[in-house]
């Protein structure tokens, strides 16, 4: 790190990086809102194969429902908004599932999960004082713009490798023109309800993680860091 | 050659590219079938990968069949549009009355009733009712399968499309002639060893379980065998169409 010049540009996140991140930031947010509009027509969930207003439901969500078919203690209906939400979440899904394909080869082939993101011994030793500082909000110690913490390795790691491909299979799970075709994708799940309900779980993770990715840059300093992301460099400051 | 005009002209190629690309897949797309008729639409690339993927992965697979003992003890019918005079009138005949009409492409048009299908040759399936707001059953279908039907009236070879009719005005819907022939699409007529009952489609109601419940229209009496949805509503096949609905709905 060149102390001499605190202003010197360093380079920082690569463009396969960079481009994946923005792509994948408009996916997520158009499957979130689109996600969220269909869950409205029935917003219960249940575990197994089957479940329906006839059964008991695992988890009811305290909110209206775009179908009259569902008691919410609502006295009213919102609109049908299945329509383009449908489309507008499998439009999205491509586009995530083939950022979520070209970042992960890349990523293999440029060593970018290895230097970057699995920790070395170091952070691994490190983790409890990185846990310490996070908890503490401590702005100085986690705030290194050039490099991830354990802690953030850690997290993006999950959010890779266990989150993003939970939601996607379980949202194929859902699919009966692909579950036709590999019928243990829903099998191994327990049935297409289960499959729905851990497809919600994984996007409140996905949400969780999103909350605090966010509220973590504005502590650490928000706009040296989203410049960092679109740029490539890093202002060191 | 400066920086900007060499990435200019990399731009320029690769859209140039692409779009080569495109028109080849898109023609190779039309001819095998794996384009959707609502493939036109700001959703349609999404559309389309979802019903060429489907289909080029496997065009005969089967829906999924489950034992018995998973029938579901408490199906759910979803609510209908009320029933019209003409509706009643065949119901109070116990539907000895109502006929289900094959026309179109075929070589010679035909008109079945219910007693008429029930003396061909059955086939039942014990599937899931996937709604596409979330909620599925499972029950024992019995009916015709469809393409027994489809055989009585002949299918011309430039059929590509079945469209198909609800007694309700505004339910129509099509399926490729694929869908059509798949040994699982049936014309219900038996729903749990019983009379398929009316809230449930009754008295024909058309099953296609590797597609969502809108796709399995209820009080089904009329189907065309055609080369192009054109001149079908909007020509996106579907009566859904204003509600955004997809029309592959394998997904």
């Amino acid at each position: 790190m060149p102390a001499s010049d605190p202003h010197a540009a360093t380079p920082r996140h690569s463009r396969a990086v960079r481009i994946t991140h923005w792509l994948t930031t408009i996916a997520f947010a158009a499957l979130l809102v689109s996600g969220v509009e269909v869950l409205l027509s029935h917003p219960r969930f249940y575990w197994g194969e089957v479940g329906n207003v006839n059964t008991t439901p695992l988890l009811s969500i305290p909110v209206p429902s775009s179908r009259d078919a569902v008691r919410t203690g609502y006295d009213f209906v919102l609109p049908d908004q299945n329509g383009w939400s449908r489309a507008l979440h499998f439009q999205a899904a491509w586009l995530a599932l083939i950022v979520g394909f070209f970042y992960v080869v890349i990523g293999l082939r440029t060593g970018h999960f290895r230097q970057n993101l699995i920790p070395a011994d170091r952070r691994w030793r490190a983790l409890r004082k990185d846990i310490g500082d996070h908890l503490r909000l401590d702005r100085v110690a986690m705030s290194s713009i050039t490099s991830y913490n354990g802690l953030q390795r850690l997290s993006y790691l999950a959010v890779v490798f266990v989150l993003f491909p939970l939601v996607v299979w379980t949202g194929l799970a859902m699919a009966p023109g692909f579950t036709s075709l590999v019928p243990s994708a829903v099998a191994l799940l327990g049935g297409r309800q289960s499959a729905r309900t851990l497809h919600f779980l994984g996007t409140i993770g996905l949400v969780l993680f999103t909350l605090v990715h966010v509220t973590m840059l504005i502590i650490a300093g928000f706009r040296p860091r989203v410049v960092a992301m679109i740029t490539g460099t890093a202002e060191q400051s | 050659m400066s920086n900007i005009s060499r990435r200019t002209l990399l731009a320029g190629g690769a859209i140039a590219a692409g779009t080569a690309l495109g028109a080849a897949l898109s023609k190779a797309g039309q001819r095998f079938g794996l384009v959707p008729p609502d493939a036109g639409g700001i959703y349609g690339t999404g559309e389309t990968l979802a019903y060429a993927a489907h289909r080029v992965l496997g065009r005969n697979a089967l829906a999924r069949e489950f034992p018995r003992e998973m029938i579901s003890a408490r199906p759910f019918a979803n609510a209908v549009s009320p029933h019209s005079a003409a509706f009643r009138r065949h119901q109070a005949a116990n539907f000895a009355t109502w006929r289900l009409h094959v026309h179109g492409q075929v070589t010679q048009p035909v008109t079945l009733s219910v007693a008429q299908l029930r003396a061909m040759p059955a086939s039942s399936q014990v599937t899931e009712v996937t709604c596409e707001e979330g909620w599925s059953y499972v029950a024992e279908w019995t009916g015709t399968p469809l393409a027994s039907v489809l055989a009585m009236a002949g299918v011309r070879p430039t059929s590509r499309y079945i469209v198909y009719y609800s007694s309700d005005p505004d339910w129509w819907e099509s399926i490729d002639i694929d869908e059509a022939m798949h040994p699982q699409t049936i014309v219900a007529w038996g729903m749990n060893g019983a009379d398929l009952p009316v809230p449930f489609g009754g008295p024909l109601r058309l099953r296609v379980p590797r597609q969502l419940g809108y796709k399995s229209v209820k009080f089904m009496n009329r189907i065309v065998l055609t080369d192009s949805l054109d001149g079908f509503g909007d020509g996106s096949g579907q009566s859904f169409v204003n509600d955004g609905y997809a029309w592959y709905a394998g997904i």
